[in-house]
């Protein structure tokens, strides 16, 4: 079993705030993150897929396709736009923490799987989403 | 417990297959086939996993580890063009799932026997792009 990682970056804004709570109560959790005009991050994302080399090619993903699925999925949407207001699944109460990040880049992926790897491999192992230097999320897929 | 040492080399190949036409490598591994080659400054991280020994406090001398990576792997590939010039590659597509795998394959016999054993080889083709391996017998890694 072999695993390949690869690393993309984007730029976004976002506020965490939660509907549910109030605007005290807010202040006290999120500190910092939650004043009212957001804030931004170079985000690094880590994909990483595992599966059995194939013998002619030499791979265990085609990187090209890999590339495209996430650009089509996560990049061209994520990148220079404001969380909150711009990527439909934290219009409601879902707030941008990158944990909830991860799922929504998760649930992505899942979504066009299939049509990207119509094989059963490569499979998605492990999504990391680095906010800032000094902090890392990680969220484990297989 | 595990240690990791760091090594770079430097090396050029192309990645395409003999039964392919040029478009249809070009499809596969993009830029990679690009007929005369491309380099990379390529970082293979090695791990090895053990207890350390009582007497010494070592899983496994750093230094010894240092010389076997630099006899086996970095000698005969750094500054290389690994299709022409390194074995098994004139055969085999050097994808960076393919040259971890041999390096895993150098390295393995060296380090049999003692508080020591070959955990992971990964190695980076890119900043952004990296493979781990962890042998054939292995499961999912991680």
């Amino acid at each position: 079993m072999t695993r390949v990682t690869r690393r993309y970056r984007f730029a976004a804004s976002h506020r965490l705030n939660s509907c549910s709570l109030s605007e005290q109560k807010n202040r006290e959790l999120y500190g910092k993150c939650n004043n009212p005009y957001g804030h931004g991050h170079d985000y690094l994302l880590e994909v990483s897929v595992a599966g059995p080399l194939d013998a002619v090619s030499g791979q265990v993903v085609n990187v090209l396709t890999l590339d495209r699925l996430v650009t089509e999925n996560v990049l061209q949407d994520f990148d220079h736009r404001y969380f909150n207001a711009d990527v439909p699944e934290f219009s409601g109460s879902r707030v941008p923490t990158s944990e909830n990040i991860l799922r929504v880049i998760e649930d992505r992926l899942r979504a066009k799987w299939r049509e990207a790897f119509p094989r059963d491999w490569p499979r998605l192992e492990s999504i990391r989403l680095q906010e800032t230097k000094r902090n890392r999320f990680e969220l484990r897929t297989n | 417990m595990l240690i990791t040492r760091r090594a770079e080399f430097s090396a050029s190949h192309v990645c395409g297959q003999s039964s392919l036409t040029p478009p249809q490598n070009h499809e596969l591994y993009g830029a990679a086939a690009n007929p005369n080659g491309h380099g990379h400054n390529y970082v293979l991280e090695v791990t090895l996993e053990g207890d350390p020994d009582p007497v010494t406090g070592m899983i496994f001398d750093l230094k010894t580890l240092k010389e076997i990576i630099q006899k086996n792997v970095v000698e005969p590939m750094d500054h290389r063009f690994l299709n022409y010039e390194v074995q098994p590659f004139d055969k085999l597509v050097p994808t960076a799932e393919n040259v971890a795998a041999e390096i895993w394959k150098r390295l393995e016999p060296h380090l049999m026997g003692g508080h020591a054993r070959l955990k992971n080889v990964r190695l980076f083709e890119t900043e952004d792009l990296y493979v781990d391996y962890t042998g054939e017998q292995a499961g999912a890694s991680q």
